[in-house]
Order: C-alpha cells, then structure tokens, then sequence
C-alpha cells in the first residue's frame, strides 16, 4: 500500500481564517447552484407573489414608480429569506448533521465558518436576486433612475453587512434554542415583510414604528435603495440617504460584534453543558 | 529526555445533567469517572466496551468538545480545557456514521473544504485527497456528489478527511461502522500502514469489534460503566485467561437452560448462555480442563443435544466477560430500554 507524506505547509494566524471563509463558502458559492430546482422555488415562485402587488397598485392606478418599488422589495426578500433559513438556523442544521463538532475542532475559527456562511449565502442570493429583477423588469416594464452608482452599491453593501451580521448572530440563539427556533424563525418572517416595508414605502407608517422596523436592516437599506433608483424615490424616503447609510453602517458594527460575542458564548457554553451532540457515550 | 505522552488523563470525570421524566427536575447521569490513561507517540491504544460505556464521552473531552467535571486531560502535552485551540492543530477524527460534508458537493470537494479549515493550501490537499482516493480506491468516484454515495462509501471518505490532515493525534469512534468486510479490512490495514510511516503518530479507537481491537490495537481498555476495568495489550490481558479453559459448546435447543444449574460442578469459573439462530451457545469457563466431562453429564441429564464442542484460545471478548461478568452484547441488551 502507497505511503503518505507528512502535510508540508499548515496555515495559521489570518492567513487560516481566510481559508476558512473560502473554504465554507464554496458549499453555497458552488454547490447550491448546482441545483437547478432554484430557478422554480427562487425565482419563480417569489415573482408571482410580487405580481400579486404589482397588479394591485395597476388596479388602484397608484404612481408607476410603485410598481419598481415592489419588484425591488421582492428582490429583497429574498435575501431575508437566506438570512432566516439559510443563516439563523443553519448552525442547528451544522449541528444536527454532525458538521458542526467537526468545524469545532478544526484550528479555523468558528467565526471563519459563520462568515463563509454568509459570504456564501450573500453570493448565492445575489445571483438568484439579480436575476429576480432582470425578470420582473422586464416583465412589468419597470423604469430606473438612478442618482448615484457609487453611493447605490455603498448602501446595497452596508445593507448587506448588517442584515448578515444580523444573521450570524441569530444563528448562535437559534442553535441555543434548538427546535424552538423554528417557530421563532416561522414568526419573524411574515411580520418582517410587513415592517420592513417590502411592498411599499415605509414612510406610510408613522415615524415610530417606521423607526422601529429600521432595526432590521433591510428596511433602511432598501429604503435608500428606492430613493438612489426611482425618480420619486427622494419623495417617498423615510430619512436621508446619508443618513441611513450611516445608520446601517452602525448596525453592520454591532451586529458582527454582537454575532463575535454570541458565538463564543455559545460555544463556552456547549462545550460545558454537553449541548454541542448528543449525550450518547 | 522525558517523553510527552500523546494523550493523559488523571481522575477524569463526566457528569452530565439530563432532564427527569418529572418536570422541572434533574438527574445527573455518571457519564465517566475517575479515568487514568497513558497513550504514548506511536501507540495505537483502543477503547473497548459497550455502548453507554463512556467511549464517546472520553473522546469528546480529548477533542475539545466536552469539559470534563472533574479532573484533567491532555493531548501532545496540552491540556485540553485549558487551551483548545492549540490541541486543535494536532488532532482529527472520525465517528462511524456520521454524515459530516455537503451532498451538492462532490467527494473531492468536501475533502478540500474539510483540508481548508486545517490551513492546508490547495495545491498540496489535492495531492494528498488524490493519493487517499488511490489508496481507499474511490479515485473513480472522486467527482461523484457526496449524496450520491452509499453509505460506505461515504464512511471511507470520513476516513479520508481523518487522514488527510495528517494528525499527531487521530480519534476514530467505530470507524468501520456501516463498512463491509472488505472495506473494513482495507481501512484496517491503511490504519496500521499510517502508524507504522511515521512513530510520532498516534491513534485513540473506540469500537464494538473485538476482532478489530485485537487485530490493531498496541494496548487496550477496557471500559463499562465509566470506568476503566483493565488496560494493557491485548495478549497481556488474554495471558491472565491462559489458566483456565475454555469450551465453546452448541446446543440443538432454543429453550432457556438455567445457568445456575452447574453450580455444582466444582472447578467451574462461569457459563454464559446465547440463543443464535435455532440452537444456543454456550461458553463455559473452567478451572481444570477435565471438568467439561462434568459439564456434558450435566447437559446429558437436561436432556441437551451437543451439536459440536470445541475447546478455544481466550479472546478479548473473553477478558470482557471475566471483567464484566456479561458479554458486550448482554450488557448492550441488559441496559436497553426493550430489556
């Protein structure tokens, strides 16, 4: 039988964190697109529920730039849909499948897996985003303006970062929670859909809750979207695009910090109460 | 020069705190206790009991994943609740069944994903997963989508993420778990190959195979209950059985045969009695080899047909017996909730 060399070369400090984040990324980078099923379930399923409000505000002849605003708003949920499903549970599913005691005892940080995670999920939601909004387009005729490309892609990423971390940090409470999760996850998403103004501009609610619901930060980054790509965007902004952007900037802040904090909680706490497996000797 | 064992514990102890069938309450559940082992470099040292004896548990607290409740434990000299992460860099496992890996994934990349948590850079891991598929003949499905996989193919490519990081310090739980025999064979013999490349490498293995164990294995323990009831190689420990014979004896009934009826036979040490298929086996332990005849009178007078009879070496299964009083089967049996 051949023999096998010792490794040569063993990465540490930054350089394995990187590693890391490549190397958990690529399940979601490559492996989910391997699934052709998502361009029914991503794609199109998610543009007739859009069509639904698309020919609502058709029938009530509300302002044409509206009917951006909800194929915006679609393409954006999707992205809320992989931060629920994709990244709030998945540390449970890492656990139930017995990924995650593996990935606990690899040198890479935890961390490093939880940011693969996300760069993953962001990159695979971003494509079936895109296409998601070539379609609904093209297919309600939806016209965009818009003020600022540079400005545009610093709130998509400030939005993204923050929704993420958001993400990461949920994942450690929801793998606390283990089955509970699931109705909490199943109680976030509608309400969400509804205070994060998906549909419609947020401005309609009065300021306080409109506040409220800008602690996800979905609902201030697609805001500013709106404002940056439709000529009454400005019109109908709940605040300053600067504003947000700073605001979400924060958010991205505390919640990677706060994600850093749980999962270190989260992992003390497993390994000292056995809740990482089973108790099976 | 003073050698760093491999692995050490001292007064190693688990509890763990389940909840009761009454609510609110809780019971603690003795999960090990007071384990002292010493594994040096180039030893492959095998953990033998039944399930629920502890094995797992041990394994988890060398890993990182569980902290102990009493006592400590070390791997290459680190103390394992006390810095993980460095015991981290030297060790790897694998636990037979397990579905670890992504099955959009193919067999390849799911080796390269594990080998980039390790640091190890591209270039290098995908030479060592090509030589690993040679060497666990998987090359021809080194493109096939994990979940594609039978079972057992998906345990060899376990075994080859274990491998491919190439530890100081290598966790296998059961790991020819769901294997046929020829694969198990092949892992088997990979396992003793890997060890024998390089002294400094070092194996923990858990498994329910005694064969396995006796087979592999430098030095075992055996362990029930958490605790460790013997620990040494396996012919030291099967040296201690040499004084007494034992016979192998198949009888053509199904029907239970009381064992307490040959207590009277004077030099008889323990008979243990198994219904396989249609008929019963039956070991019996003795004192004096002549004493079978006494044994055979007996089963003559409970009117028992002996099929065959066959006296036998001692195997580790019989250290377990001498040690436990049960085999590993009747503990499993006896501790089931059916039972």
């Amino acid at each position: 039988m051949p023999t096998l060399p010792p490794v040569k070369t063993r990465h540490t400090g930054w350089m394995l964190f990187w590693m890391t984040v490549w190397g958990r990324s690529y399940p979601r980078v490559v492996g989910m697109q391997r699934e052709r099923s998502w361009l029914f379930f991503d794609i199109f399923l998610p543009l007739m529920g859009v069509s639904a409000y698309v020919f609502v505000y058709r029938a009530i002849h509300a302002p044409e730039d509206y009917i951006g605003f909800v194929i915006v708003g679609g393409v954006m949920i999707a992205y809320w849909m992989n931060v629920l499903w994709g990244m709030s549970s998945q540390l449970y599913w890492e656990k139930e499948t017995g990924n995650l005691a593996l990935y606990i005892i690899a040198p890479g940080p935890l961390m490093a897996c939880l940011l693969g995670m996300a760069v993953g999920g962001l990159f695979a939601t971003t494509l079936r985003a895109l296409v998601g909004l070539v379609i609904g387009s093209l297919l309600f005729n939806v016209n965009y303006t818009v003020v600022s490309f540079p400005f545009l892609f610093l709130v998509f990423l400030a939005a993204m970062i923050a929704l993420y971390g958001l993400g990461m940090a949920t994942s450690s409470i929801f793998l606390l929670l283990s089955r509970e999760a699931w109705h909490i996850a199943n109680l976030a998403q509608e309400p969400i859909y509804l205070v994060s103004g998906f549909y419609f501009p947020i401005k309609s609610f009065p300021f306080w809750v409109a506040a409220a619901g800008s602690l996800i930060p979905l609902t201030l980054g697609l805001d500013a979207i709106r404002q940056l790509v439709f000529a009454s965007g400005p019109s109908l902004g709940f605040i300053s695009v600067p504003l947000e952007l700073g605001i979400l900037v924060v958010l991205a802040l505390v919640f990677l910090f706060v994600s850093y904090l749980l999962l270190n909680y989260m992992e003390r706490l497993a390994v000292r109460e056995g809740k990482l497996t089973d108790i099976r000797s | 020069m003073v050698e760093i064992p491999s692995i050490e514990t001292s007064g190693l102890g688990r509890i763990y705190k389940v909840r009761a069938a009454q609510k609110g309450e809780q019971k603690q559940l003795v999960a090990l206790q007071d384990i002292n082992l010493k594994v040096s470099p180039g030893e492959l040292f095998g953990l033998l009991g039944p399930n629920g004896a502890g094995k797992t548990t041990l394994i988890k607290i060398l890993t990182t994943l569980l902290s102990p409740t009493s006592g400590w434990a070390r791997v290459s000299g680190i103390d394992v609740s006390k810095n993980p992460e460095a015991v981290r860099q030297r060790i790897n496992m694998v636990s037979g069944g397990e579905s670890s890996g992504y099955g959009l994934l193919t067999l390849r990349e799911n080796l390269w994903m594990f080998a980039q948590f390790y640091g190890i850079p591209s270039g290098e891991a995908n030479q060592r997963i090509k030589a690993l598929l040679d060497i666990m003949g998987l090359s021809d499905r080194a493109n096939t989508r994990s979940a594609q996989l039978s079972t057992g193919l998906r345990q060899k490519m376990n075994i080859i993420r274990g491998f491919l990081t190439d530890p100081e310090v290598l966790f296998l739980d059961e790991p020819t778990l769901g294997l046929d025999v020829g694969a198990a064979r092949d892992v088997r013999s990979f396992v003793r190959d890997w060890m024998n490349d390089d002294p400094r490498r070092t194996i923990l293995l858990t498994t329910h195979y005694l064969v396995e164990a006796e087979e592999l294995c430098d030095r075992v323990a055996i362990i029930n209950k958490g605790r460790v009831l013997a620990c040494d190689s396996p012919a030291a420990l099967k040296q201690n059985l040499q004084k007494e014979s034992i016979f192998e004896i198949h009888l053509d009934t199904t029907q239970p045969l009381d064992a307490h009826a040959f207590d009277a036979i004077d030099c008889l040490n323990s008979v243990h009695l198994q219904p396989v298929d249609n008929h019963t086996v039956m070991e019996v332990y003795l004192e004096e080899e002549a004493a079978v005849a006494q044994v055979i009178g007996r089963l003559t007078e409970k009117s028992a047909r002996i099929l065959s009879l066959q006296k036998r070496e001692p195997s580790l299964e019989d250290v377990f017996v001498k040690l436990v009083g049960a085999s590993i089967e009747e503990v499993e049996n006896a501790d089931s909730p059916a039972s």
